[in-house]
C-alpha cells in the first residue's frame, strides 16, 4: 500500500482521553474509528490496521464492526458525500425525485462517485428529519432540509466553492405564535 | 380530557428561549429536583425515587411503552461493583425525529433526568448512545454536558452529596439495529451491534456483564417533572393509562409538519387535522402509521375516536411505538410505501438469526416484484407464509417489526395489492 497512515502525538492524546472514559478499551473503537475518519476521510483497511495497532485489538475485529456500520467509509469517497434520505416519510414527500434530480445533475448514479472526486451520491434510510423531507445530510455532517432543485443546484455550486451547509435548527412549530414568553 | 389542549403549556419543550443555557434553564426550576432529591436523602432515598417514577407510570417512549419506574426497580441491590445507566438516543425508527428537539431544545432536562435515573438506580455512568447521523445535536449535548460538570451536577460528590455520576456520550456509525437494548450494550462494548438473547436481561448482566438500565431520552426527560410535581400531578396528565406529555412527530401528507408536544391520548383527528393543518392540497387522508413503521398502518375509516395511547391504539389494531406519525393521502400507493418499509428492514437486519435475515430479503424482493407489476395473487399467500414463519422466532423484535407492516397493509389494504396483481399477464395464477 503506498499511502501510509499514522497517529502523531496530539492524535494519541484525544485517543488516551477518550480511552479514559470506559472501563474497557474495546469500547473506544467506534469513537477512535470516528477520530480517524475525521483525520483521513475514510476507515480503508490501512486505517483499520492502524486503529488496530493504536488499540492493541485484533484487526479482523476492527474490520469486522467497520463493515458493519454504515457511515463508516471502507473506501475513499468524494470529497462530499450526498446521502439523500429515500425512506417512508421522505419517499412519501419526494425524496426519489430529489434523488433522480441530482443524479441527472451529477452525471452519476446513487452509488457512484463523480469522475473528479468531488462528489459521491448514496439513496440512504431514515435519518431522523421526517418532518423537515425531503432531506439530505452532507459527508456525516450537516442536514439539508425542505429540498428542491433549486436548494439542490445552490447546494452543489456552494460545495463547489468550498461552502459547507450550516446547521438549520428546525424549532417546534408549536411556539410560532405572537404569545411568546406571554 | 385532552380537551383543554388549545391552552396546554408544553414541559419538554417549553416556549422559552435559550434553555440550552444552563443559567438560563436554572431559572425555570433547573435541577431544582436534582437538588430536592440529593438534598433530602431522607425523604429522597434511591428506593423512594423509584418508586415515585413507578407510580408515576411513565410509559417508555422508545417504542416499547414499559413502566420507566418498574424497570429501575429490576436493578438487583448493589454489590460494590460498576452499575450503569445507558440512555438510547439512537432515534432510527422512520417516522421519529422527536429526541433531537430534546437534545437541541431543552438538553439539560435530559441530563437532569438521566443524573436522577442514575441516583435511583445507584449507578455512577452513563452513557448516552446516540446515532452517528446526529452529529451536530451531539455537539449541542456535549455543550450542555460540559456546563453541568462545570456546574457541579455530575462529577464527584454532585451538590455535596455521596453521589457521584459521570456522563460520556457515545456516537453509533449507522444502524438502526443498534437503537434495539442489547444490540446498544453490544455496539457500546465496541462491537458488531448484534442483540443479545434474553434472559438474562439488561438489569441481570448488561454493560460488560453489569447490572445496567436502559432508557429512551424523552422518558429521561420526563422523570425530573414528576419529582418537581409528584406522581399524583404527572397522572392527571393526558390519557389514565398512559400518561404525560408526548412529543408527537407528525410527518408525511400533512401541512404543518412538525414535533408536536402535547398530553398523550390527544384525539388522531385533532392532531392531523387542527394541530399539524390538515392534509397537504386538501386531499382525503388514506392512511395512518401511528407509531414509527413498524406500528401496523390504519386505515382512516377506523381513526374516528381512535386517541394516541397504547390502549386505544392496540383495540384499533395497531401501536404507540416512539409517536411518530406518518400521514399518507388519497393518492398513495400502499404497495409501494410498504415495499419501501420492507426494504429498510432488509438493509437494517443485522443478519444473526436465519428467519429475520432471509425473511426480511423475501419481503422486500416479493414486494418489488408485485410493485414493479410482476405479481400474482399467490404472492399475497407467500408475503404472509413469510411473516409466520418470523414473528416471534428471532432474538430480538426486528423481525417482527418487519413482518407487521407487510401483514397489516395486506390484511387493510388487500383491494389495493390485489389490483396490483391483477394488472399483470399472470393476472390468472
Amino acid at each position: 500500500m503506498a499511502e501510509s497512515f499514522s497517529f502523531d502525538g496530539k492524535d494519541l492524546e484525544v485517543i488516551r482521553k477518550i480511552l479514559s472514559r470506559y472501563p474497557h478499551k474495546e469500547a473506544a473503537i467506534l469513537p477512535v474509528l470516528w477520530y480517524a475518519q475525521d483525520k483521513f476521510g475514510h476507515t480503508s483497511p490501512d486505517v483499520q490496521h492502524l486503529v488496530a495497532r493504536t488499540l492493541d485489538v485484533p484487526e479482523a475485529h476492527i474490520h469486522g464492526v467497520v463493515s458493519f456500520y454504515t457511515q463508516f467509509y471502507e473506501k475513499p469517497m468524494g470529497r462530499h458525500v450526498l446521502d439523500v434520505c429515500t425512506c417512508l416519510s421522505c419517499q412519501v414527500c419526494g425524496g426519489y425525485d430529489m434523488l433522480s434530480y441530482i443524479e441527472d445533475k451529477l452525471g452519476i448514479r446513487a452509488g457512484e462517485t463523480t469522475p473528479d472526486g468531488q462528489f459521491s451520491l448514496q439513496s440512504v434510510e431514515c435519518l431522523g428529519a421526517c418532518g423537515y423531507a425531503p432531506m439530505l445530510q452532507v459527508t456525516n455532517k450537516q442536514y439539508v432540509n425542505h429540498l428542491t432543485p433549486e436548494k439542490i443546484d445552490r447546494l452543489i455550486d456552494d460545495l463547489k466553492a468550498g461552502i459547507e451547509p450550516s446547521f438549520e435548527s428546525m424549532p417546534p412549530k408549536q411556539h410560532e405564535k405572537d404569545n411568546r414568553l406571554s | 380530557m385532552t380537551d383543554d389542549w388549545k391552552t396546554y403549556k408544553p414541559l419538554l419543550l417549553p416556549d422559552l428561549p435559550g434553555l440550552t443555557d444552563i443559567e438560563t434553564y436554572e431559572k425555570y426550576e433547573g435541577y431544582h429536583a436534582l437538588k430536592t432529591v440529593l438534598d433530602n436523602p431522607d425523604t429522597w432515598s434511591p428506593e423512594e425515587v423509584v418508586l415515585q417514577v413507578k407510580d408515576a407510570n411513565i410509559r417508555g417512549r422508545g417504542g416499547a411503552g414499559f413502566n420507566a419506574g418498574l424497570k429501575w426497580s429490576f436493578m438487583p441491590p448493589p454489590d460494590g461493583k460498576p452499575r450503569y445507566l445507558a440512555c438510547n438516543g439512537d432515534e432510527s425508527e422512520p417516522g421519529t425525529f422527536k429526541d433531537r428537539k430534546i437534545f437541541e431544545f431543552n438538553p439539560h432536562l435530559f441530563i437532569e433526568g438521566a443524573i436522577i435515573a442514575a441516583y435511583a438506580i445507584r449507578a455512577e455512568q452513563i452513557y448516552v448512545y446516540i446515532r452517528g447521523e446526529y452529529r451536530a445535536w451531539v455537539r449541542i449535548l456535549q455543550k450542555a454536558v460540559d456546563q453541568a460538570y462545570q456546574k457541579g451536577y455530575l462529577g464527584k460528590n454532585i451538590l455535596g452529596a455521596d453521589f457521584n455520576a459521570d456522563m460520556t456520550l457515545h456516537m453509533g456509525a449507522g444502524a438502526y439495529i443498534c437503537g434495539e437494548e442489547s444490540s446498544l450494550m453490544e455496539s457500546l462494548e465496541g462491537k458488531r451491534g448484534y442483540p443479545r438473547v434474553k434472559p438474562p436481561f439488561p438489569a441481570q448482566r448488561g454493560l460488560w456483564g453489569r447490572p445496567t438500565t436502559i432508557n429512551n431520552i424523552e422518558t429521561l426527560a420526563n422523570v425530573p417533572l414528576v419529582i418537581r410535581n409528584g406522581s399524583e400531578w404527572y397522572r392527571r396528565i393526558g390519557a389514565e393509562t398512559h400518561p404525560g406529555p408526548i412529543l408527537y412527530g407528525i410527518s408525511g401528507h400533512i401541512n404543518k409538519p412538525g414535533v408536536y408536544e402535547y398530553p398523550s391520548g390527544m384525539s388522531v383527528h385533532t392532531l392531523i387535522h387542527e394541530v399539524a393543518g390538515g392534509i397537504r392540497k386538501g386531499k382525503k387522508l388514506k392512511a395512518l402509521i401511528p407509531g414509527g413503521s413498524s406500528t401496523p398502518p390504519l386505515r382512516a375509516d377506523v381513526l374516528d375516536g381512535l386517541t394516541m395511547d397504547s390502549d386505544s391504539l392496540r383495540k384499533a389494531g395497531s401501536m404507540m411505538g416512539t409517536a411518530g406519525m406518518v400521514i399518507l393521502d388519497e393518492d398513495t400507493d400502499m404497495v409501494d410505501v410498504v415495499w419501501r418499509i420492507s426494504h429498510f428492514y432488509h438493509h437494517e437486519s443485522c443478519g444473526q438469526c436465519t428467519p429475520c435475515r432471509e425473511g426480511t430479503g423475501w419481503l422486500e424482493k416479493t414486494l418489488r416484484k408485485i410493485r414493479n407489476g410482476d405479481g400474482e395473487m399467490r404472492d399475497l399467500d407467500l408475503l404472509l407464509a413469510i411473516c409466520n414463519r418470523m414473528e416471534g422466532r428471532t432474538i430480538c423484535a426486528l423481525a417482527d417489526a418487519a413482518a407487521w407492516p407487510v401483514r397489516y397493509s395486506i390484511e387493510r389494504f388487500r383491494d389495493e395489492f390485489e389490483a396490483k396483481c391483477k394488472q399483470t399477464v399472470y393476472a390468472l395464477s
